[in-house]
């Protein structure tokens, strides 16, 4: 039985990872992609402390999380192919300001 | 064995995490990203919750992914990052700031560290008594996500 602090450590790697790819990187894609790692991090950790306490309600709020990544990548990758439609461009040091 | 296991499968979760990071072709990394959350999921099982685990493929390494490299494939017609980075400086302090982070994060977490199974029956149990409210609010969540893609994504005549 691999103890749950294991877990929490590969967690807590897996969410710097996440913070470092989204500030070396440019593209918002990437640094989507990156805030998903994070996310996906935070919900190894839930699952992980949920299994030490002994009850399920982790597990609970792990889905909770899915479906809000599931509505925020839906409404990000429509925010950012508007973007691209008006800009024709896709680095985040062009966005600055919300509106132009 | 389990800890084989364990060790074998955090090693393919970090590896592919860099490789999110670290690739210039944002294809290669949604790629890598989908590994991630597949060995994420193995994690799941390991940890007993099956149903997340299920979940975990079918949502993020399923629906969320396609979107994501349907979103790489309109968006960027083959091209890498290119040109000199403007922000060199952040590149630089990136590292060793994300390191500290997961120090601490490794440490104080794992240093003051010293179950049931997730079944799909016993979560689903739990989802609809006492979170039924989130659940139902989750429900709106993706209406109202679903609406204002629809607003965001539609053509202007």
């Amino acid at each position: 039985m691999v103890p749950e602090s294991y877990y929490v450590a590969l967690s807590a790697v897996l969410f710097s990872i996440g913070v470092v790819g989204v500030v070396i990187r440019r593209n918002p894609l990437v640094i989507f992609m990156s805030i998903e790692l994070m996310l996906n991090a935070a919900n190894l950790a839930l699952v992980a402390f949920g299994q030490r306490i002994g009850n399920l309600d982790g597990q609970a709020v792990v889905f909770f999380v899915m479906a809000v990544a599931a509505a925020e990548v839906a409404v990000g990758l429509a925010i950012i192919v508007t973007i691209f439609r008006v800009r024709r461009r896709l680095s985040v040091d062009d966005l600055s300001v919300m509106r132009w | 064995m389990a800890h084989v296991a364990f060790f074998v499968i955090a090693a393919i979760a970090v590896g592919s995490a860099l490789g999110l990071i670290l690739r210039p072709n944002a294809i290669h990394g949604a790629l890598f990203l989908v590994v991630n959350l597949g060995s994420v999921a193995a994690l799941y099982l390991m940890l007993g919750a099956e149903f997340l685990a299920a979940a975990q493929v079918i949502v993020y390494a399923g629906a969320i992914m396609v979107l994501f490299v349907f979103a790489i494939m309109i968006l960027i017609p083959g091209k890498e990052e290119s040109g000199p980075d403007p922000r060199r400086g952040a590149r630089i302090v990136a590292l060793p700031v994300g390191g500290l982070l997961m120090l601490l994060l490794v440490f104080v977490i794992a240093a003051r560290w010293n179950a049931p199974r997730g079944s799909a029956a016993a979560v689903g149990r739990l989802l609809f008594t006492s979170y039924l409210f989130p659940f139902e609010l989750t429900s709106v969540l993706l209406l109202a996500a679903m609406v204002g893609v629809m607003l965001l994504a539609r053509r202007r005549a």
